[in-house]
């Protein structure tokens, strides 16, 4: 039964990791229609960026972290506004290579800077807390905390706040947007802004669970973030949420209990068996194309 | 108020307007009438500045805002109610209400919504509600509410009886005749010309993307071609 407890924590606190990450490909998808594949890779660059101000700075994590997310966020818009908004009117194909191909250029511009060799990453948080038999890392429990708090408040922000609704309006329909006087260029540069921020946690986050740190850390955990978002219904942010999770939570248990080296297959065949029964994923809707 | 001078639009190697000029006075109803296709979307999308015409000027309030992206337009005073009313269907009506506040100062919006359900009782009663759950005669109320929020001087409509019974399109004429009176200039973009022609001061008529007669409203309810073309007989 501990041992039923520790993997179910650990497959929550992983699946905290795929939700964050899953909530800034799901909205930048529902409002640039677009699969931001270089998103895991700023995940990666989020982690190096606080390796570094740990290593050779000597901050604190959570300066690390709010340096990490400083360097993501700003680094996001720069990818929008290079690499993607020239392409607005062009087709979803040319966009998605582009997008792989933003993926490779930091993967390889990481390892550039930074090397091949793998660093080894000390946690922002490290020790355990131990409830009778059940070990609890603190870092297991400041993710799920994080995670939780940034559903809140993104809920909030897209329901509430004006920049929240212009980014729904958006989502929706750019051109009426625009004839309301929305800026619709400076609103997806803001959802990447914050997709990216929110990456930068995520890598935080990861590198001190997993403690290690390479130029391709972030690209398994992108694409299961990715996963994750199409099986909670891409676009929608609940979705992202519950997709995160469980998708988690999955994972460590068929590690556990059945193959670690059969997870990921595991974890896509569920993925295709949902797709199969839910085209549009969990909490998706689905919307006939119009002809 | 607007002077439209030589537009021409091309979409791709299509020549959609050639050598449009018009006026739109003060206090104006203007319309523009024609076929499917003779080109008065096109026409209301180059103003708002969603298209481009590659010559000419659009002036507005003695400005020349061609080349204008149609965000900033709409703080100037711009308004579009577009063809097909684009509600935002997943957004309350009263988040529908409330972007077409977006460029203006938080402090007036709350007064805003209260003259919209003034002026439209109906979605009032329908604050909370998604617009997809709206009757099609509701969207429109709502998609001319929404722009009326941002306090135009001037504004547009396309085709507003689109798609609508004729006692909702009575209704949304009714409406457009209580805005006129109340002092709103509009410029209206319309297949049934007939009740067009009968709420507006003057109108243009539209063939393939060019302006072929123009009058006041009467005269062109009256005009022998104007009648055989557009309003049977």
């Amino acid at each position: 039964m501990t041992e039923f407890l520790n993997y179910l924590i650990s497959g929550i606190s992983l699946g905290s990791v795929y939700a964050i990450i899953a909530l800034g490909y799901t909205m930048v998808y529902g409002i640039a229609k677009m699969l931001n594949f270089a998103h895991g890779d700023v995940i990666m660059v989020g982690g190096y960026v606080s390796f570094c101000a740990v290593f050779y700075l000597d901050l604190p994590g959570w300066l690390a972290t709010i340096l990490a997310i400083i360097v993501c966020t700003v680094l996001g818009v720069v990818i929008e506004g290079l690499a993607y908004k020239p392409l607005r009117q062009a087709g979803t194909l040319a966009v998605l290579i582009t997008a792989i191909g933003v993926s490779y250029f930091l993967q390889n511009a990481a390892q550039l800077i930074w090397g091949t060799s793998t660093k080894s990453y000390a946690s922002v948080m490290p020790g355990n807390l131990s409830l009778g038999g059940v070990t609890i890392p603190y870092i297991s429990i400041l993710t799920i905390a994080a995670c939780l708090i940034i559903m809140v408040v993104l809920t909030q922000f897209i329901n509430r706040s004006k920049l929240g609704k212009a980014m729904r309006a958006c989502s929706e329909d750019k051109g009426a947007a625009q004839l309301m006087g929305i800026h619709v260029n400076r609103t997806i540069s803001m959802t990447f802004a914050i997709g990216s921020a929110l990456a930068a946690i995520a890598g935080v986050l990861l590198c001190s669970s997993y403690t290690t740190l390479n130029p391709t850390t972030g690209s398994m955990p992108g694409i299961k973030a990715f996963t994750a978002a199409v099986f909670g219904g891409i676009g929608s942010i609940p979705g992202a949420f519950l997709g995160g999770i469980l998708l988690g939570v999955i994972e460590s248990m068929a590690k556990a209990y059945l193959s670690s080296a059969l997870a990921n297959s595991i974890v896509f065949a569920v993925l295709i068996i949902v797709l199969l029964v839910r085209p549009a994923g969990l909490l998706g809707k689905y919307v006939p194309e119009k002809v | 108020m607007l002077k439209v001078n030589d537009i021409n639009v091309y979409y791709g190697a299509i020549h959609a307007i050639k050598d449009i000029s018009f006026e739109v006075h003060p206090g104006e109803v203007v319309t523009l009438i024609g076929a499917n296709g003779a080109g008065k979307t096109t026409t209301l999308q180059t103003i708002s500045g969603l298209l481009h015409s590659r010559t000419g000027s659009i002036e507005f309030m003695g400005e020349n805002i061609m080349g204008q992206p149609a965000h900033k337009l709409v703080g100037k005073g711009l308004a579009q109610v577009p063809e097909g009313r684009r509600v935002f269907l997943q957004m309350s009506v009263e988040e529908n209400l409330e972007m077409g506040a977006y460029t203006q100062p938080k402090s007036t919006v709350a007064a805003g919504i209260e003259r919209a359900y003034e002026l439209f009782p109906r979605l009032s009663e329908r604050r909370r509600q998604v617009a997809g759950t709206l009757s099609g005669g509701e969207q429109q109320m709502l998609a001319m509410g929404r722009a009326l929020m941002s306090n135009p001087k001037l504004l547009m409509l396309d085709e507003p009886s689109m798609g609508l019974a004729p006692i909702l399109v009575e209704q949304i004429f009714d409406i457009i005749r209580n805005l006129h009176k109340a002092g709103t200039t509009i410029l209206l973009v319309e297949q049934n010309a007939q009740m067009a022609l009968s709420v507006a001061d003057r109108g243009y008529v539209l063939e393939t993307g060019k302006i072929v007669s123009t009058g006041t409203g009467a005269q062109l309810l009256n005009d022998e071609s104007v009648k055989k073309a557009y309003l049977g007989g």
